[in-house]
């Protein structure tokens, strides 16, 4: 009897619910059955109410049991999981199951099926092609598919990718640098984190490829140190592609020079802003620059620089090897191709779901994420991580694009979805918005070093039970006086954007603030 | 060899001294050593890298993740982000900090009086879709209640 081929997930979603446990049983058990297995840690398909996944090839493809728990795993065996068979946690073949089936995975397209440590596995199932296509272009010629793919950068900013490469390209200096931002610190969003786990090579192609177009010869990756799996794994995979020489002095046999090298940050979620990035990996305290100058210009150590997000660097290899034109046909409006968004909180089907912009918000909660997790019904959904707005159920169909959100003071930001049921305090998450800026601000510019602090205390005066009437209105004035002064002070989205929840909140959910007419006592 | 904070910060200074940009790189690789960056390297390190004792000591009070004391033997860092407080987060702290007889406030956190544990406030761990989390040292977990919680310490206390 041949060996069956059975996956058990690695990503640190999978092993936060035991499944490493799953893995050393399922070996253990096939062991003392004489069942011959071969045992691949795959990355995670972004089922995550289904960790630990397990799967089983089978010639119909691969049949999905989970969540598996250790002591599943006899059970399973009995009644045939090595041949894909019926059990109340079989869940048919994977592809099939509509979380996936009705998702449109490009950038995300392997991820869950391959060994992300396996450059075989990775080269055949597309892996290096967007590389080797781009060797034989020129430069100019790089930048121009990404150009005319539409991609923005999908940390947040939503800045035309191709754009900045180009500036890059056309400045002249010794040295240039490619810096991924893997500083994933918004709370709801896990897209990077995946990536880096799941398919770290996608990302290593993508940076060499930035490198290609501009001329840079030195990369770096700066993950949070909240992250260890991540962090473990990018390194090792950065090992293995300097080894087989797709990275190193002598890129695929180029003549070109591309040296990545992994960095850890240290717990500041200010980090995550491309200029205090740059300081941190400079090796002082991460604090925000003034731009201009731009870090295109003068970015690492003084030299230009293409920062970028994870997401935004793995989308490239596909844009390269399938082109523009494939990419920039999904999508709506200026928001081109797809985005992996991610649904978290009290949702019933948290995970990962890419799809083409012009979603809805009330599509990914409901169709995808089947309502709220405590059968409750959903009060709110903050999207874009703390910095973002709380949408009323009134915005829940609005297409998702970067200039639909906008235009009602929303942010797609990085695609994380964060929803809470109807026990949810908006009062209380203005609150913490803004306890949180105080404990995160980098100090540098007083709208956010010190508003922050004063708009907790505003709050807190706004919800004390001695708050009258009488004095109510006034301290919501403040608050928002208070907003505005860091909305348009502030140096960096940290205090600049830190009003948005707050504001939202207010503006939304009046009566969690003990408020009933929000128009006559908050104008 | 006696492993000292000196001789640890001179390993470091050797390993990632000629880096460009090398004191997170080494400060973590104090960190990951001795638990903690002690007061005492700082001299060391300043001058190794030709900076300020003022630089030095800046960077590891700016950054959360470095630690001037030691910790308890177990470090417990419970999630407070959006995502886990939409599946009570709050809760599961509050349960923490009964159980372990530790104190946080605000980003702080605290040691038990026993030494056992440091529980820290911890701001995502991109669980977000099996909330509430949290990470024992270096494993992470998901999906926690407070019942989960005393589980997984009830298994640190039966391993030490």
């Amino acid at each position: 009897m041949s060996a069956v081929t059975i996956y058990v997930p690695r990503d640190s979603a999978a092993l936060a619910v035991g499944a490493d446990e799953v893995a050393a049983t399922l070996r253990a058990e096939c062991a003392r059955r004489g069942l011959p297995v071969n045992l691949v840690r795959n990355g995670s398909r972004g089922m995550f109410w289904l960790e630990p996944l397990v799967e089983v090839t089978v010639p119909q493809g691969r049949v999905a049991y989970g969540p598996v728990a250790p002591e599943d795993v006899p059970g399973l065996l009995d009644a045939g999981l090595l041949t894909g068979a019926a059990h109340a946690l079989c869940h048919g073949i994977t592809e099939q199951i509509p979380y996936l089936a009705k998702q449109e995975r490009l950038t995300f397209a392997r991820m869950g099926i391959t060994d992300p440590l396996s450059i075989a596995d990775y080269e055949a199932h597309e892996g290096f092609a967007g590389l080797r296509a781009a060797l034989a272009m020129k430069p100019e010629a790089i930048v121009q598919q990404v150009l005319d793919s539409g991609l923005r950068g999908r940390g947040g900013a939503a800045f035309p990718t191709g754009i900045k490469w180009r500036t890059v390209a056309a400045a002249a200096a010794a040295q240039k640098y490619i810096v991924c931002n893997a500083d994933e610190g918004d709370s709801g969003t896990f897209s990077d984190r995946m990536a880096m786990e799941g398919d770290p090579f996608m990302l290593i192609e993508g940076m060499t490829i930035a490198a290609l177009s501009t001329g840079a010869t030195r990369g770096y990756v700066y993950i949070r140190s909240e992250y260890p799996d991540a962090i473990a794994t990018m390194t090792e995979a950065v090992r293995r592609a300097t080894a087989a020489g797709f990275l190193g002095d002598d890129v695929l046999s180029s003549g070109r020079a591309f040296e990545l090298i992994v960095r850890k940050a240290a717990g500041a979620y200010v980090c995550g802003e491309e200029t205090a990035m740059l300081e941190s990996l400079e090796g002082k305290r991460g604090i925000v620059r003034a731009k201009p100058p731009l870090p295109a210009l003068e970015g690492l150590f003084g030299q230009p620089t293409v920062i970028n997000n994870v997401i935004s660097f793995a989308t490239v290899p596909l844009i390269l090897s399938r082109g523009a034109s494939y990419y920039r046909d999904y999508g709506m409006g200026r928001s081109r191709g797809t985005l992996p968004m991610q649904l978290a909180g009290n949702i019933l089907h948290g995970g990962l779901v890419e799809k083409a912009f012009g979603v809805t918000l009330r599509e990914l909660m409901f169709e995808f994420g089947g309502g709220c997790a405590t059968g409750r019904p959903i009060k709110t959904a903050q999207v874009g991580g703390p910095l973002g707005t709380y949408l009323p159920e009134s915005q829940w169909d609005l297409p998702i694009d970067y200039e639909a959100y906008a235009a009602v003071g929303a942010v797609v930001g990085h695609g994380g979805i964060v929803v809470h049921d109807d026990t949810a305090d908006l009062s209380k998450l203005a609150r913490y918005a803004m306890e949180f800026c105080a404990i995160e601000s980098c100090g540098k510019c007083t709208p956010c070093r010190i508003g922050s602090t004063r708009g907790v205390e505003v709050i807190d005066k706004i919800m004390a039970p001695h708050s009258t009437k009488h004095n109510k209105p006034q301290q919501v004035q403040l608050l928002r006086d208070l907003c505005d002064t860091m909305v348009n002070g502030s140096l960096c989205a940290m205090g600049g954007m830190t009003p948005y929840p707050v504001l939202s909140a207010l503006d939304h959910f009046p009566q969690d603030f003990g408020l009933a007419n929000p128009n006559r006592q908050a104008a | 060899m006696n492993v000292t904070p000196a001789s640890v910060a001179q390993a470091a200074l050797a390993c990632h001294g000629d880096e460009p940009g090398a004191l997170l790189p080494i400060l973590h690789a104090v960190q990951d050593a001795l638990g903690h960056v002690p007061r005492e390297v700082v001299p060391q390190i300043a001058d190794g890298l030709n900076l300020s004792r003022a630089e030095v000591h800046g960077v590891v009070t700016y950054y959360h993740h470095f630690r001037e004391e030691a910790t308890g033997k177990h470090v417990v860092q419970v999630c407070r982000a959006e995502a886990c407080q939409a599946m009570g987060g709050d809760a599961l702290m509050a349960h923490a900090e009964r159980a372990l007889g530790c104190h946080t406030h605000g980003g702080h956190g605290g040691t038990s009086a026993d030494g056992q544990y440091t529980l820290n406030p911890v701001y995502c761990l991109g669980l977000c879709a099996s909330s509430p989390a949290m990470i024992v040292d270096e494993k992470l977990h998901a999906r926690m209640s407070p019942a989960r919680f005393d589980q997984v310490i009830a298994k640190l206390g039966a391993a030490a």
